[in-house]
Protein backbone atom coordinates (compact mmCIF):
# COMPACT_ATOMS: atom_id res chain seq x y z
CA UNK A 1 0.00 0.00 0.00
CA UNK A 2 2.97 2.33 0.20
CA UNK A 3 2.62 2.96 -3.54
CA UNK A 4 -0.89 4.31 -3.08
CA UNK A 5 0.03 7.92 -2.50
CA UNK A 6 2.20 8.48 -5.60
CA UNK A 7 -0.43 6.65 -7.64
CA UNK A 8 -3.25 8.73 -6.26
CA UNK A 9 -1.17 11.84 -6.90
CA UNK A 10 -0.77 10.67 -10.49
CA UNK A 11 -4.53 10.34 -10.95
CA UNK A 12 -5.10 13.68 -9.28
CA UNK A 13 -2.71 15.32 -11.75
CA UNK A 14 -3.93 13.39 -14.78
CA UNK A 15 -7.68 13.92 -14.48
CA UNK A 16 -7.76 17.75 -14.77
CA UNK A 17 -5.33 17.54 -17.68
CA UNK A 18 -7.73 15.27 -19.55
CA UNK A 19 -10.87 17.37 -19.05
CA UNK A 20 -10.50 19.08 -22.46
CA UNK A 21 -10.12 15.66 -24.04
CA UNK A 22 -13.19 14.45 -22.13
CA UNK A 23 -15.24 17.24 -23.68
CA UNK A 24 -13.84 16.67 -27.14
CA UNK A 25 -14.10 12.90 -26.99
CA UNK A 26 -17.56 12.72 -25.45
CA UNK A 27 -18.77 15.16 -28.10
CA UNK A 28 -16.99 13.42 -30.98
CA UNK A 29 -17.67 9.93 -29.68
CA UNK A 30 -21.30 10.94 -29.42
CA UNK A 31 -21.23 12.25 -32.99
CA UNK A 32 -19.58 9.02 -34.10
CA UNK A 33 -22.14 6.84 -32.32
CA UNK A 34 -24.99 8.88 -33.81
CA UNK A 35 -23.46 8.78 -37.30
CA UNK A 36 -22.95 5.02 -37.09
CA UNK A 37 -26.54 4.67 -35.90
CA UNK A 38 -27.75 6.68 -38.89
CA UNK A 39 -25.92 4.24 -41.20
CA UNK A 40 -27.61 1.26 -39.57
CA UNK A 41 -24.87 0.32 -37.07
CA UNK A 42 -26.19 0.25 -33.50
CA UNK A 43 -24.36 1.03 -30.23
CA UNK A 44 -22.82 -2.45 -30.00
CA UNK A 45 -21.03 -2.08 -33.33
CA UNK A 46 -19.93 1.51 -32.81
CA UNK A 47 -18.70 0.77 -29.26
CA UNK A 48 -16.87 -2.34 -30.45
CA UNK A 49 -15.12 -0.31 -33.15
CA UNK A 50 -14.14 2.36 -30.63
CA UNK A 51 -12.92 -0.14 -28.02
CA UNK A 52 -10.95 -2.40 -30.38
CA UNK A 53 -9.69 -0.06 -33.10
CA UNK A 54 -9.63 3.15 -31.00
CA UNK A 55 -8.97 4.96 -34.25
CA UNK A 56 -10.37 8.47 -33.72
CA UNK A 57 -10.71 10.23 -37.05
CA UNK A 58 -10.03 6.98 -38.88
CA UNK A 59 -13.28 5.64 -37.48
CA UNK A 60 -15.15 8.42 -39.26
CA UNK A 61 -13.40 7.43 -42.48
CA UNK A 62 -14.23 3.80 -41.75
CA UNK A 63 -17.95 4.63 -41.86
CA UNK A 64 -17.58 4.92 -45.62
CA UNK A 65 -15.85 1.51 -45.62
CA UNK A 66 -18.76 0.02 -43.69
CA UNK A 67 -21.26 1.34 -46.21
CA UNK A 68 -19.40 0.24 -49.36
CA UNK A 69 -18.39 -3.15 -50.79
CA UNK A 70 -16.49 -5.33 -48.24
CA UNK A 71 -12.77 -4.57 -48.62
CA UNK A 72 -10.66 -5.31 -45.51
CA UNK A 73 -7.34 -4.84 -47.36
CA UNK A 74 -8.32 -1.30 -48.28
CA UNK A 75 -9.47 -0.75 -44.68
CA UNK A 76 -6.07 -1.93 -43.37
CA UNK A 77 -4.01 0.15 -45.81
CA UNK A 78 -6.15 3.22 -45.30
CA UNK A 79 -5.79 2.85 -41.52
CA UNK A 80 -2.01 2.64 -41.82
CA UNK A 81 -1.87 5.71 -44.07
CA UNK A 82 -4.33 7.87 -42.16
CA UNK A 83 -2.76 6.94 -38.82
CA UNK A 84 0.83 7.12 -40.06
CA UNK A 85 1.25 10.17 -37.83
CA UNK A 86 1.20 7.79 -34.83
CA UNK A 87 4.67 6.67 -35.90
CA UNK A 88 5.89 10.20 -35.24
CA UNK A 89 4.18 10.19 -31.86
CA UNK A 90 5.99 6.97 -31.00
CA UNK A 91 9.31 8.49 -32.03
CA UNK A 92 8.60 11.51 -29.85
CA UNK A 93 7.70 9.32 -26.87
CA UNK A 94 10.53 6.76 -27.09
CA UNK A 95 12.30 8.47 -24.22
CA UNK A 96 9.30 9.12 -21.96
CA UNK A 97 7.92 5.61 -22.40
CA UNK A 98 11.28 3.97 -21.65
CA UNK A 99 11.55 1.48 -18.80
CA UNK A 100 7.88 1.41 -17.84
CA UNK A 101 7.52 -2.37 -17.87
CA UNK A 102 4.28 -4.09 -18.76
CA UNK A 103 2.08 -1.01 -18.79
CA UNK A 104 4.09 0.26 -21.76
CA UNK A 105 2.00 -2.04 -23.95
CA UNK A 106 -1.20 -0.37 -22.71
CA UNK A 107 0.27 3.08 -23.33
CA UNK A 108 1.22 2.14 -26.87
CA UNK A 109 -2.13 0.45 -27.62
CA UNK A 110 -4.09 3.52 -26.52
CA UNK A 111 -1.73 6.17 -27.97
CA UNK A 112 -3.80 8.81 -29.79
CA UNK A 113 -3.46 12.42 -30.93
CA UNK A 114 -4.84 13.81 -27.69
CA UNK A 115 -2.93 11.54 -25.28
CA UNK A 116 0.24 12.27 -27.22
CA UNK A 117 -0.43 16.00 -26.99
CA UNK A 118 -0.91 15.81 -23.24
CA UNK A 119 1.96 13.53 -22.26
CA UNK A 120 4.37 15.27 -24.64
CA UNK A 121 3.60 18.77 -23.38
CA UNK A 122 2.84 18.26 -19.68
CA UNK A 123 5.10 16.90 -16.95
CA UNK A 124 3.57 15.09 -13.97
CA UNK A 125 4.22 16.73 -10.57
CA UNK A 126 7.25 15.34 -8.67
CA UNK A 127 5.14 13.57 -6.01
CA UNK A 128 3.23 11.61 -8.65
CA UNK A 129 4.23 8.23 -10.00
CA UNK A 130 5.26 9.09 -13.59
CA UNK A 131 4.28 5.69 -14.95
CA UNK A 132 0.81 5.92 -13.41
CA UNK A 133 0.38 9.46 -14.65
CA UNK A 134 0.87 8.32 -18.25
CA UNK A 135 -1.37 5.34 -17.63
CA UNK A 136 -4.15 7.51 -16.14
CA UNK A 137 -4.04 9.99 -19.04
CA UNK A 138 -4.08 7.16 -21.59
CA UNK A 139 -6.87 5.16 -19.98
CA UNK A 140 -9.04 8.18 -19.18
CA UNK A 141 -8.84 9.36 -22.80
CA UNK A 142 -9.60 5.85 -24.01
CA UNK A 143 -12.57 5.58 -21.65
CA UNK A 144 -14.00 8.94 -22.76
CA UNK A 145 -13.94 7.88 -26.37
CA UNK A 146 -15.55 4.51 -25.78
CA UNK A 147 -18.15 5.96 -23.37
CA UNK A 148 -18.97 8.79 -25.77
CA UNK A 149 -19.46 6.33 -28.59
CA UNK A 150 -21.74 4.13 -26.50
CA UNK A 151 -23.78 7.16 -25.41
CA UNK A 152 -24.08 8.37 -29.01
CA UNK A 153 -25.18 4.96 -30.19
CA UNK A 154 -27.79 4.72 -27.44
CA UNK A 155 -29.04 8.30 -27.78
CA UNK A 156 -29.08 7.93 -31.55
CA UNK A 157 -32.12 5.72 -31.05
CA UNK A 158 -33.97 8.48 -29.22
CA UNK A 159 -32.67 11.74 -30.60
CA UNK A 160 -33.00 12.87 -34.18
CA UNK A 161 -31.12 16.16 -34.23
CA UNK A 162 -29.08 17.48 -37.09
CA UNK A 163 -25.46 16.45 -36.46
CA UNK A 164 -24.11 18.13 -39.59
CA UNK A 165 -20.93 19.99 -38.72
CA UNK A 166 -20.53 18.37 -35.31
CA UNK A 167 -17.28 16.74 -36.37
CA UNK A 168 -15.76 20.21 -36.55
CA UNK A 169 -14.99 19.67 -32.85
CA UNK A 170 -12.00 17.60 -34.03
CA UNK A 171 -10.68 20.51 -36.11
CA UNK A 172 -11.28 22.94 -33.25
CA UNK A 173 -9.41 20.64 -30.86
CA UNK A 174 -6.31 20.56 -33.04
CA UNK A 175 -6.43 24.30 -33.71
CA UNK A 176 -6.45 24.83 -29.93
CA UNK A 177 -3.63 22.32 -29.35
CA UNK A 178 -1.65 24.01 -32.12
CA UNK A 179 -2.12 27.36 -30.35
CA UNK A 180 -1.04 25.73 -27.08
CA UNK A 181 2.19 24.51 -28.74
CA UNK A 182 2.61 27.94 -30.34
CA UNK A 183 2.77 29.55 -26.88
CA UNK A 184 6.29 28.18 -26.52
CA UNK A 185 8.54 30.27 -28.74
CA UNK A 186 10.97 27.45 -29.45
CA UNK A 187 8.15 25.40 -31.00
CA UNK A 188 7.16 28.03 -33.54
CA UNK A 189 9.61 27.22 -36.38
CA UNK A 190 8.55 23.55 -36.37
CA UNK A 191 4.85 24.48 -36.12
CA UNK A 192 5.00 27.02 -38.95
CA UNK A 193 7.07 24.70 -41.14
CA UNK A 194 4.59 21.86 -40.70
CA UNK A 195 1.66 24.10 -41.68
CA UNK A 196 3.54 25.06 -44.85
CA UNK A 197 4.55 21.46 -45.63
CA UNK A 198 1.02 20.14 -45.11
CA UNK A 199 -0.54 22.94 -47.17
CA UNK A 200 1.95 22.33 -50.00
CA UNK A 201 1.25 18.60 -49.90
CA UNK A 202 -2.50 19.21 -49.96
CA UNK A 203 -2.18 21.56 -52.95
CA UNK A 204 0.10 19.29 -54.96
CA UNK A 205 -1.12 15.80 -54.04
CA UNK A 206 -4.79 16.45 -53.28
CA UNK A 207 -6.94 15.57 -50.29
CA UNK A 208 -6.80 11.79 -50.75
CA UNK A 209 -3.01 11.50 -50.87
CA UNK A 210 -1.73 14.35 -48.73
CA UNK A 211 -0.77 12.56 -45.50
CA UNK A 212 2.33 10.60 -46.49
CA UNK A 213 3.95 13.35 -48.65
CA UNK A 214 3.23 15.87 -45.88
CA UNK A 215 4.91 13.61 -43.31
CA UNK A 216 7.94 13.09 -45.59
CA UNK A 217 8.23 16.86 -46.12
CA UNK A 218 7.93 17.59 -42.39
CA UNK A 219 10.51 14.90 -41.68
CA UNK A 220 12.91 16.37 -44.26
CA UNK A 221 12.52 19.92 -42.93
CA UNK A 222 12.94 18.87 -39.29
CA UNK A 223 15.94 16.65 -40.04
CA UNK A 224 17.47 19.44 -42.12
CA UNK A 225 16.93 22.09 -39.51
CA UNK A 226 17.24 20.05 -36.32
CA UNK A 227 20.71 21.28 -35.41
CA UNK A 228 19.52 24.88 -35.44
CA UNK A 229 16.07 24.15 -33.99
CA UNK A 230 17.34 22.00 -31.12
CA UNK A 231 20.23 24.28 -30.17
CA UNK B 1 -25.76 -0.58 -48.02
CA UNK B 2 -24.78 -2.47 -44.87
CA UNK B 3 -22.20 -5.20 -44.41
CA UNK B 4 -22.98 -8.55 -42.80
CA UNK B 5 -21.94 -8.96 -39.12
CA UNK B 6 -18.89 -11.05 -40.06
CA UNK B 7 -17.85 -8.50 -42.69
CA UNK B 8 -18.33 -5.67 -40.19
CA UNK B 9 -16.11 -7.53 -37.71
CA UNK B 10 -13.55 -8.00 -40.48
CA UNK B 11 -13.47 -4.24 -41.16
CA UNK B 12 -13.15 -3.49 -37.44
CA UNK B 13 -10.21 -5.88 -37.09
CA UNK B 14 -8.57 -4.54 -40.27
CA UNK B 15 -8.87 -0.95 -39.01
CA UNK B 16 -7.53 -2.06 -35.59
CA UNK B 17 -4.58 -3.92 -37.14
CA UNK B 18 -3.62 -1.01 -39.38
CA UNK B 19 -3.93 1.51 -36.56
CA UNK B 20 -1.99 -0.62 -34.07
CA UNK B 21 0.83 -1.16 -36.57
CA UNK B 22 1.38 2.60 -36.70
CA UNK B 23 1.42 2.77 -32.90
CA UNK B 24 3.90 -0.07 -32.35
CA UNK B 25 6.35 0.44 -35.22
CA UNK B 26 8.64 3.10 -33.65
CA UNK B 27 8.87 1.13 -30.40
CA UNK B 28 9.75 -2.04 -32.33
CA UNK B 29 12.32 -0.21 -34.51
CA UNK B 30 14.03 1.44 -31.53
CA UNK B 31 13.80 -1.04 -28.65
CA UNK B 32 14.46 0.05 -25.08
CA UNK B 33 17.72 -1.87 -24.91
CA UNK B 34 19.40 0.46 -27.41
CA UNK B 35 19.94 4.20 -27.28
CA UNK B 36 18.19 5.77 -30.33
CA UNK B 37 20.39 7.85 -32.67
CA UNK B 38 20.72 11.58 -32.02
CA UNK B 39 18.57 12.43 -35.07
CA UNK B 40 15.68 10.42 -33.60
CA UNK B 41 16.00 12.16 -30.22
CA UNK B 42 15.96 15.59 -31.92
CA UNK B 43 12.92 14.58 -33.95
CA UNK B 44 11.19 13.57 -30.74
CA UNK B 45 11.71 17.12 -29.46
CA UNK B 46 10.42 18.83 -32.61
CA UNK B 47 7.59 16.54 -33.65
CA UNK B 48 4.93 17.48 -31.06
CA UNK B 49 4.58 21.04 -32.39
CA UNK B 50 4.98 19.97 -36.00
CA UNK B 51 2.29 17.30 -35.79
CA UNK B 52 -0.29 19.78 -34.49
CA UNK B 53 0.22 21.90 -37.62
CA UNK B 54 -0.16 18.86 -39.83
CA UNK B 55 -3.34 17.80 -38.03
CA UNK B 56 -4.91 21.24 -38.48
CA UNK B 57 -4.29 21.20 -42.25
CA UNK B 58 -5.40 17.58 -42.44
CA UNK B 59 -8.77 18.55 -40.98
CA UNK B 60 -9.14 21.18 -43.73
CA UNK B 61 -8.31 18.82 -46.57
CA UNK B 62 -11.86 18.29 -47.86
CA UNK B 63 -12.80 21.97 -48.02
CA UNK B 64 -13.78 22.99 -51.57
CA UNK B 65 -12.04 26.37 -51.88
CA UNK B 66 -12.98 26.97 -55.51
CA UNK B 67 -16.72 26.32 -55.18
CA UNK B 68 -19.20 28.41 -53.16
CA UNK B 69 -19.10 29.05 -50.21
CA UNK B 70 -15.29 28.91 -50.79
CA UNK B 71 -14.52 27.51 -47.34
CA UNK B 72 -16.26 30.39 -45.58
CA UNK B 73 -17.73 28.23 -42.75
CA UNK B 74 -14.30 26.71 -42.04
CA UNK B 75 -12.45 30.03 -42.17
CA UNK B 76 -15.02 31.74 -39.94
CA UNK B 77 -15.19 28.90 -37.42
CA UNK B 78 -11.40 28.48 -37.19
CA UNK B 79 -11.08 32.25 -36.76
CA UNK B 80 -13.64 32.04 -33.97
CA UNK B 81 -11.64 29.27 -32.27
CA UNK B 82 -8.42 31.31 -32.51
CA UNK B 83 -10.07 34.50 -31.23
CA UNK B 84 -11.89 32.69 -28.42
CA UNK B 85 -8.67 30.98 -27.39
CA UNK B 86 -6.68 34.23 -27.50
CA UNK B 87 -9.40 35.94 -25.49
CA UNK B 88 -10.19 33.44 -22.73
CA UNK B 89 -7.55 30.72 -23.15
CA UNK B 90 -10.16 28.17 -22.14
CA UNK B 91 -9.73 25.00 -24.19
CA UNK B 92 -13.29 23.80 -23.66
CA UNK B 93 -14.86 27.17 -24.47
CA UNK B 94 -12.79 27.57 -27.65
CA UNK B 95 -13.75 24.13 -28.95
CA UNK B 96 -17.42 24.35 -28.01
CA UNK B 97 -17.81 27.89 -29.36
CA UNK B 98 -16.11 27.15 -32.68
CA UNK B 99 -18.07 23.95 -33.19
CA UNK B 100 -21.41 25.59 -32.37
CA UNK B 101 -20.67 28.40 -34.84
CA UNK B 102 -19.64 25.91 -37.51
CA UNK B 103 -22.82 23.86 -37.06
CA UNK B 104 -24.90 27.02 -37.29
CA UNK B 105 -23.07 28.11 -40.45
CA UNK B 106 -23.39 24.81 -42.34
CA UNK B 107 -26.94 24.11 -41.18
CA UNK B 108 -28.58 27.54 -41.40
CA UNK B 109 -26.38 30.04 -43.25
CA UNK B 110 -24.45 28.34 -46.09
CA UNK B 111 -26.97 25.65 -46.92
Amino acid sequence: MKNLTPRRAALRAAFPATIPVMTGFLCLGLAYGVLMQSKGYGPLWSTLMSAVAFGGSMQFVAITLLTAAFDPIQAFLLSVMINARHMFYGLALLDKYRGLGKIRAVLIYTLCDETFSLVSSLEPPPEADRKWYYLCVSLLDYAYWVAGTAAGGLLGNLLTFNTKGMDFALTALFVVLFLEQWKRRENRPAGAASLACAAASLTVCGAENMVIPAMVLVLAVLLGGRKRLCA
Amino acid sequence: MRLTPMETLGIILAVAAGTQLTRWLPFLLFPESREPPRAVTDLGRLLPAAMMGLLVVYCMKDVAWTAPPHGAPEVLAVSAVVLLHRWRGNVLLSIAGGTALYMLLVQAVFV
